[in-house]
């Protein structure tokens, strides 16, 4: 299921490669060359923690959802894991 | 006493070291005190004397330790693999991803973040929203500022500061002046006593050489133009005696052609009409045109064989005479005339009528021009002193930019070459130069385009018209030699019963015509019936087939009765005709006159719309009947 959801992503038109990075900032699963993903995996680790801290500060029940880098070739998307829980 | 303490020293000592050494303190002097100096002295009592309680304190200087900072980039090892794998070995990473990817809580996240994922991906898929959407579009330029024009000098005679750069000393007065366009230090100009001189900037301001008297013109030399030749030196003159003179300046003791402007084409100066402005373009050197006093315009082809065939053709609109004739730079085949009160526009093709005309404004129009840079803007200049710019794809019915330059009439007007700047001249001699915004001196993006097309349908609804009228008066022609010989003669009238029959009709027919459009107004929508863009449609409204159709009439019988009547079975044609029209794009209704040669009282002056001989019943000498509102110039 895991594998299926990875790989429909994968499938999308437009999408170069996929990573899945754990809370250590290590790529656990990626589709891209090791040197790549690693690369990847510490930059974006640090943004997005630095992003979520951003939104925390200025409002400590939000919360990063989704983190979209647009640059002038491609775009990288981070869905980050969420920490904190929603307001009811 | 005085306490001294002397040193010496030898100048061959100085500069030698000193050896200081210690000696015991000696008392030098010692000075008792003297009590007789007491009584000097004040006791004082009591004695102010500062205290001050604070703690001690002592400044102290401390420079911080500097520390060195420096740049550097961080290269991205691998790491935050927990402390018992190696990265570097595959094998380990590899069974260490396992691991994690079969943790429950992994699968969960990754099903949650798949989704999310997902839909920000088909998102991105669905639209680009970062899409340049107006790449191509060049934004039009809108000219939001409305059409100006400011005036940069006004060089009045008698004010000292203002000197002309040379003075040109004719003998008689001068008419018309032009450069040379080859050589730009030389002139030509015409005289008030019909010679012809020129000038070279260079040598003066009396003319270099003037023309003979008895072979030059009989009348002031209105228009002198200079010729395209390889040599640069030949020039042709027109005056109002009729006659058109080519010269070489090199020898103005004889012209070297003459033409006679007999539209009869039989060379009789007594036929001649007076040439009041020339015109000449010099991508066609073979043919030139003339605005004549009669207000006719003469086209003439020079190389033609015999003189009868010089002429090529004339163009008859104005009421007076044509003060100013130009080709429009883009579009030769179209020329602008000025005159009388309106300007007319005019196609080559089509012979009888001016394809467009200005309203007629209430006074006299003095000079006009195209504009150099815009193929649809010209100006005119008004005997009241007014200088209009118009714009004829943008309005028709009025300038664009009207201007009152100065209180008297101006009588001349020059565009630069950049279409810029403006000059007018006014009766008084004031020169005033005005350059216009930039709105009405820069080519828009399809104005070429768009005057091609404007120019092309205007010249196609004339020619239409023209065809219709002809179709009509052949029909006249073949009714009225079916009715058998119509009373040819008629009882001499006098002039003033001319003149009031002429008004009983005019009356009589504009009647007819507003009853006319009431009734179509109740029939057929408005959209067909009103012209886009006529000439003085407010108050006369008369369809020019119906006004040259009762002018044939006229020309047969010169029946007032015949003439009415020939209104009234117009009018139900009309409505037929109105369909007709409509194919037509615009439906101009203008003035137009009936122009005969005169109201049938005197026979010779038949034809040729020449000047009014002295018969003194002739009330019509040419085009506009209504004589007492003509500037008249035929007067014998």
């Amino acid at each position: 299921m895991m594998e299926e959801t990875l790989k429909r992503i994968q499938a999308h038109k437009g999408v170069i490669g996929t990573v899945v990075i754990n809370a250590e900032g290590i790529p656990i699963r990626t589709t891209l060359d090791n040197s790549t993903s690693v690369q990847y995996a510490g930059l974006l680790h640090q943004l997005t923690m630095k992003a979520r801290s951003t939104v925390r500060d200025i409002d400590p029940q939000n919360d990063l959802t989704f983190l979209r880098i647009r640059s002038k070739k491609h775009e990288i998307m981070v869905a980050p894991v969420l920490k904190a829980a929603n307001p009811f | 006493m005085e306490i001294m303490y002397v040193y010496t020293r030898k100048r061959s000592e100085f500069g030698r070291p000193c050896s200081f050494s210690d000696r015991p303190a000696k008392v030098s002097v010692d000075i008792p005190p003297d009590p007789g100096m007491a009584s000097g002295f004040v006791l004082r009592n009591p004695v102010d004397s500062a205290v001050q309680h604070t703690s001690d304190m002592s400044e102290h200087e401390v420079n911080t330790e500097r520390v060195e900072v420096e740049s550097r980039g961080v290269n991205h090892v691998e790491g935050g693999w927990p402390k018992d794998i190696n990265p570097q070995e595959v094998e380990q990473t590899i069974r260490f991803r396992k691991k994690v990817e079969k943790d429950e809580n992994y699968v969960n996240t990754i099903m949650h973040l798949g989704a999310l994922m997902e839909h920000c991906v088909k998102q991105n898929n669905a639209i680009n929203i970062y899409e340049e959407y107006f790449e191509d579009e060049e934004m039009a330029e809108l000219e939001d500022e409305p059409p100006s024009a400011k005036t940069i000098n006004v060089i009045r005679s008698g004010v000292r500061y203002q000197e002309p750069e040379l003075v040109l000393k004719p003998s008689s007065p001068l008419v018309c002046l032009e450069y040379n366009p080859k050589d730009s230090h030389v002139l030509v100009g015409g005289c008030y006593n019909g010679q012809l001189a020129y000038w070279d900037t260079r040598k003066g301001g009396l003319p270099v050489e003037l023309s003979t008297v008895e072979v030059s013109h009989r009348d002031p030399v209105y228009g002198a133009v200079w010729l395209q030749s390889k040599t640069g030196t030949e020039c042709f003159s027109a005056s109002t005696d009729g006659q058109v003179l080519w010269w070489d300046i090199r020898k103005l003791s004889e012209p070297t052609e003459t033409l006679v402007l007999d539209i009869t084409r039989k060379g009789l100066r007594e036929n001649a009409l007076g040439a009041v402005t020339l015109e000449f373009e010099p991508t066609m050197p073979t043919k030139f045109m003339v605005g004549t006093e009669q207000g006719i315009v003469i086209a003439c082809n020079r190389k033609a064989k015999t003189p009868s065939e010089k002429i090529t053709s004339t163009y008859s609109g104005h009421h007076g005479p044509v003060y100013a004739l130009s080709r429009n730079p883009f579009y030769p085949k179209v020329f602008l005339t000025v005159g009388d009160w309106t300007a007319r526009i005019w196609s080559e093709e089509t012979k009888e009528s001016s394809i467009m005309w200005t309203k007629y404004h209430l006074s006299y129009l003095t000079d006009g021009c195209w504009s150099t840079v815009r193929p649809a803007v010209f100006f005119t200049t008004r005997s009241d002193g007014t200088l209009d710019v118009w714009d004829f794809l943008f309005k028709q019915k009025d300038p664009s930019l009207s201007l009152k330059v100065c209180d008297e009439p101006l009588a001349s007007l020059r565009l630069q070459d950049n279409g810029c700047v403006v000059g007018c001249g006014s009766k008084l001699g004031t020169i005033t130069l005005l350059e216009i915004s930039s709105g009405l001196c820069t080519l828009q993006r399809n104005e070429k385009t768009l005057a091609t097309a404007m120019f092309e349908r205007e010249t196609k609804r004339e020619k239409i018209l023209e065809a219709r009228h002809r179709e009509m008066r052949l029909k006249e022609r073949a009714r009225s030699e079916g009715q058998g010989t119509e009373v040819e003669e008629r009882p001499m009238e006098s002039p003033q019963e001319v003149l009031d029959r002429a008004r009983r009709d005019f009356f009589e027919v504009i009647e007819a015509e507003l009853q006319r459009r009431a009734q179509a107004e109740t029939h057929h929508p408005r959209g067909k019936v009103p012209g886009t863009g006529g000439a003085g449609s407010d108050s006369l409204p008369w369809r020019r087939g119906r006004g040259s159709a009762s002018a044939s009439q006229l020309k047969n019988h010169a029946g007032e009765e015949a003439a009415a009547k020939g209104e009234e079975s117009q009018l139900p044609r009309d409505e037929e005709e109105e369909e007709e029209d409509a194919k037509v794009s615009a439906l101009q209704l203008r003035v137009a006159f009936p122009p005969p040669p005169c109201w049938g009282c005197c026979s010779s002056c038949g034809e040729g719309p020449g000047r009014a001989r002295g018969v003194s019943a002739c009330v019509g000498g040419s085009r506009g009947s209504l004589t007492p509102l003509l500037p008249s110039l035929q007067e014998p």
